[in-house]
Formats: structure tokens, C-alpha cells, sequence
């Protein structure tokens, strides 16, 4: 039967700071954003403490350092060395693999002719010991028939203790089934929050309920994209390998400051910063945006200082993957936002309403030659700048991203001849 | 001690796509009669790494493998994907701490030092050793 496997490395953060401090195996963890603002990554301890994802660390940093917990601020050149390493066994285990983020992976099964249930969970204990083995790093493994299933089975292996890990579900309608019963709707891969009320609301409670439903009336009711995961979860696989049910809507790219700042020409080149690497993310989705927006936010957690918040958005003539004109967008919203007198501790900028760049349709009036879409200039400049940044705009700033708080941040163990672990 | 020739290296760490360098370009003058022979330089990622994924580098501190030539700040590499045997050096991970061990296994489970002054290390029932990759070669740098 043809099946895939989701791998998805478990904590993965806090398990890179893991695999060099033998003396943290059981010891709560937690990894910070850029700026140590807040929580990113937990370890199991740590969740079952109850620090939340996203919590600003200075708020829950004296119970769980009191309570013995390690913090680490992101150190993103382990982590990436470490999802390599892992990306590179997996990819020795199946002939097609799909990397799905740093730490996820799709495998396709095909060439293993897996024909049983068992075999399947053979495979996931065999992939999980590798991995753990030769890396160090654990992962969860759900094997299914779709990938909206693997996604099931993923959720699964979190809860149960027979296979630690692992979870199968095969081609069988009852096997579907009772898998499916024991899933929320609201895990169910690609049902976000609205769409989980509008669901529940009509009275579906778990994921065996949407697979139930009609789906001329699904595709009528929301979307052809519900209705793909309809079919998916009955087990009919309608998303290949490098295909996944919706691309981006938005691109943000924010940041909190280490120093508050107060005044405009300070502001500016780094929500600059901000706009170029949004562009660079979005021509890496190969999508071109119309909606340009900026927001600045003093900090609500200082609540002696007077409080500002807001965003704005430009909306843009024709859509683009522009640097230019995205920073133009900025340049003509910032001023109007900026308020003097307060201390902003935050700003990003978010591109939204996007268009595939192959199926632009030009404006009656635009000529054509004006408009900058699809230029060399912009590819030339990504190739340059893809491993690190060696070309800026003028009203970039060149700090912003650099000038990090990373009081906690581990040693480059993998990636530095000067960081490498000591064993007596 | 005998020594044997195995190649010329170039001074440099050699990155793994090295690509030679050819110094013929311009048709004046004498070729390079060594051109027609041109081969990468020897690569020491590819003699020492054998398994490139499973494989971290480490460094020694102190003197207890000093008698297996593992001296104070040497460079280990191991490898996490071998499976560890008798009389193997090892990376374990033992009460929260890394140390570098022969591994032996008869009659009774032990880290062994390769330096007289330290005790065998022996794993009484009940303490966790854990055995992180089997050490396949030490660097020593002299200058």
C-alpha cells in the first residue's frame, strides 16, 4: 500500500540545546525569540510547568528559573546544522522527501512496500532509532495514506504509550475510522480558529465528522480547499508530495527593540530592515503582494509609560515583489503613524493580498515598462545577499537584526572550531 | 618510526565541492604540462569522516587517554552511528557529564583511562550509561 510519514522532530529547539549538556536531560528547558522577548521553544518539563508558548519570558523568568529551569536564547546556527543532519538521515531512508520546516518532513513510502499495520510501526521505530541514535534528536512519526492523515497520526503518537512516538494508520476504512473519532476538529490539519467555529458550530465535534460530510456541500458552504481535506482524511490523497493546502496569506516580519526608541530617524531604517526582509520572504514564496502594512506598539507591559499602538497599510497599484516599492509603501505610511513623545517597543511590517507572479493580470492604464515586477535587479540582489546580507538599501538599517539581546545563547557547537563541546 | 608518502595537501581546511583550479586560460606562451594531470587535492574531511551526518566534533581536556595518544586538547572525531564494541573509545554521557573512555564491556561494563593514575570507572546496576558514538580518530595539533 502506498503510504507516507510525517517525522516531526519532538521540542525540537529545546532538544538541539539538549543533545551537548547531558546534565539537562531531565532538566525543564526553555529557547527565546530574537531579542530574548519571549517563549519559542519548551521542553516537556517545561509544558508540563505550564509556561505557555509565546509567554514574555520576563513575566514567567523567576518561577521556572526558581524552580531549577534552563533558558537559552535561539541559536539558530545549531539549529539549522542539527535539522540538516536530521533532514539527511531521512532522506537516506525513503527516495522522495519533502522538508516542510526546520524541523517536519514528509517521507514517501512508496518503495518500501509496506503491507501491514505492523510493518508500519516496524519503520517508525526503526526511522525514530536512527535519528535519535545518530543525531540525538527525538521524533514523533505519523504513517498514513494522505498527508492530511499523517497529520492524524502525528497527533496520535503524542497521546498513547504502546508504540512511544509512533502512530500508523493504514489504507482500512475502520482503521480511518477510529483514528479519526479520537481526533478535535480543531487539530485537524488546515481548519484554523474561524474555521473551527464556523464547524463546530454546525455541529461537528471531531475530525470523523468532517470526513462524514457532504462534499458538494463543503465545497459549496467553504472552500475547495475543505473539501480537499474532506477527501483526504476518507483517505483519498489529493495533496502530491511539495504540495500543501494553502501557501501563505501574509508575511510578517517584526521585531521588539532591546532600547525603546523615541524618535523617527531612528525608527525608520530599521522598519526599512523589516520591509526588505519581507520582500525577500515573499519571493522565495514566488508571490507578489498588494497590501503593504506597518505597525509600531509601545510596550504594554510598562504601564507607567503613555500608551500607543496602530498599523496602517498602503495599498499598492499593481502587485509586486519590489523592494522599491515596498519601501516606499513604508516611507509613506511610517510618518503618519509615528507619534512623538512615546517609547515604541516594537514595529514590523506584514504583506498580505497576494498573487501567484505567474498569473499577474496588468492594469488597463499601467504601462507595462513602469511597472518593476520580475525584475533581474531583485533576483541578482537575493543571490548575493542568500547567505548573508552583503547588499543594502540605503535606508536599511545595518544593525537591526544584528544588534541582538541573546544573553542566553549557547555555543556554536557544530558550526564553530572555538565552540566545540569539552569531554575529559 | 616508518613513515610512509600518501599524498600532498594544500594548506588550507579543503571545503567538500573543491574544484581544482586551472591555470591555463590564456593561449600564449608554454601549457602547463601538469594540467593533463590535474587532481583534487587530498581531502581531509573524506579520509577522517566516514559517516558525515552522525559525525561531531569534540575536544579532549585533561590526561587520562593520554596512553591512546589522546592528549589535552585534542580534536575527537565521533561518530554516533557505530555501534560501540570491547576495547572501543568512546564518548559516553555518564551522571550529566561527557567523558572519553575505552569501552569495556567483559567481564564487567567499565570505562577504562589510558593513563595509569586513573581509576577504571565501573557501572554498578542503577547508573545510567549512556553511549553517545564511538571515537574513530584524535587530532593532535603540535604547532
Amino acid at each position: 500500500m502506498d503510504l507516507l510519514a510525517l517525522v516531526d522532530c519532538e521540542n525540537f529547539y529545546a532538544s538541539c540545546e539538549r543533545i551537548f549538556r547531558p546534565d539537562l536531560k531531565k532538566v525543564p528547558i526553555v529557547v527565546l525569540s530574537n531579542n530574548d522577548g519571549c517563549v519559542i521553544a519548551r521542553s516537556k518539563e517545561s509544558k508540563d510547568f505550564g509556561i505557555q508558548m509565546g509567554a514574555p519570558w520576563f513575566k514567567v523568568k523567576e518561577g521556572f528559573l526558581k524552580s531549577g529551569g534552563q533558558v537559552f536564547s535561539s541559536n539558530f546556527a545549531l539549529y539549522g546544522d542539527i535539522s540538516s543532519r536530521v533532514m539527511s538521515v531521512l532522506s537516506q531512508m525513503s527516495k522522495k522527501i519533502e522538508i516542510y520546516s526546520i524541523d517536519e518532513a514528509f517521507l514517501d513510502l512508496e518503495n518500501l512496500a509496506i503491507e501491514s499495520h505492523d510493518a508500519a510501526n516496524d519503520f517508525g521505530v526503526y526511522c525514530r532509532n536512527i535519528v535519535k541514535q545518530w543525531v540525538g534528536i527525538p521524533v514523533r512519526i505519523g504513517i498514513a495514506p494522505t498527508k492530511t492523515l499523517t497529520k492524524v497520526a502525528s497527533y496520535l503518537a503524542k497521546q498513547q504509550t504502546h508504540y512511544p512516538g509512533i502512530f500508523s494508520i493504514t489504507n482500512n476504512q475502520k482503521d480511518i475510522e477510529t483514528a479519526l473519532k479520537r481526533v478535535p476538529i480543531h487539530q485537524v490539519w488546515g481548519v484554523g480558529r474561524r474555521l473551527n467555529k464556523k464547524l463546530s458550530d454546525s455541529g461537528m465535534k471531531n475530525a470523523y465528522d468532517l470526513a462524514c460530510s457532504n462534499i458538494p456541500l463543503i465545497r459549496k458552504k467553504y472552500s475547495v480547499v475543505l473539501e480537499r481535506t474532506v477527501r483526504e482524511l476518507r483517505g483519498e490523497r489529493c495533496l502530491a508530495m511539495d504540495e500543501n493546502p494553502a501557501p501563505k496569506k501574509q508575511i510578517v516580519v517584526s521585531r521588539s527593540f532591546a532600547n525603546k526608541i523615541s524618535d523617527l530617524n531612528t525608527l525608520s531604517p530599521i522598519v526599512n530592515d523589516f520591509g526588505v526582509r519581507a520582500c525577500e520572504k515573499l519571493r522565495k514564496e514566488g508571490q507578489l503582494c498588494s497590501k503593504v502594512g506597518v505597525f509600531i506598539r509601545t510596550s504594554p507591559f510598562r504601564t507607567q509609560d503613555r500608551q500607543h499602538q496602530t498599523i496602517k497599510f498602503y495599498t499598492l497599484h499593481q502587485p509586486s515583489d519590489d523592494t522599491r516599492d515596498i519601501l516606499s509603501s513604508i516611507r509613506w505610511i511610517l510618518p503618519k503613524i509615528f507619534r512623538h513623545g512615546f517609547c515604541y517597543a516594537k514595529a514590523g511590517v506584514m504583506l498580505s493580498q497576494f498573487t501567484d507572479e505567474n498569473v499577474l493580470q496588468y492594469e488597463l492604464f499601467e504601462q507595462i515598462n513602469g511597472a518593476r515586477r520580475n525584475n533581474q535587479l531583485m533576483k541578482t540582489l537575493d543571490k548575493i545577499n542568500h547567505s548573508s546580507t552583503q547588499v543594502n538599501f540605503a535606508s536599511q538599517s545595518k544593525i537591526g537584526f544584528t544588534a541582538m539581546r541573546r544573553a542566553n545563547v549557547s555555543p556554536r557547537y557544530t558550526t564553530s572550531w572555538f565552540e566545540l563541546p569539552t569531554v575529559n | 618510526m616508518k613513515l610512509s608518502y600518501i599524498g600532498n595537501i594544500s594548506a588550507d581546511s579543503l571545503p567538500q565541492n573543491y574544484t581544482p583550479f586551472f591555470a591555463e586560460s590564456v593561449p600564449v606562451g608554454f601549457p602547463s604540462p601538469a594540467n593533463d594531470y590535474l587532481e583534487t587535492p587530498i581531502d581531509l574531511n573524506q579520509y577522517l569522516i566516514k559517516n558525515q551526518v552522525a559525525t561531531f566534533l569534540v575536544k579532549a581536556s585533561g590526561d587520562s587517554m593520554i596512553n591512546a595518544n589522546i592528549g589535552s586538547g585534542a580534536v575527537l572525531i565521533v561518530d554516533r552511528s557505530i555501534k560501540p564494541n570491547h576495547n572501543d573509545i568512546i564518548v559516553a554521557s555518564i551522571d550529566g557529564e561527557f567523558l572519553c573512555k575505552r569501552l569495556q564491556l567483559k567481564p564487567r561494563i567499565a570505562l577504562i583511562a589510558e593513563n595509569a593514575k586513573y581509576q577504571p570507572i565501573f557501572i554498578e546496576q542503577g547508573h545510567e550509561l549512556e553511549v553517545i558514538g564511538v571515537v574513530t580518530a584524535a587530532i593532535n595539533i603540535y604547532k
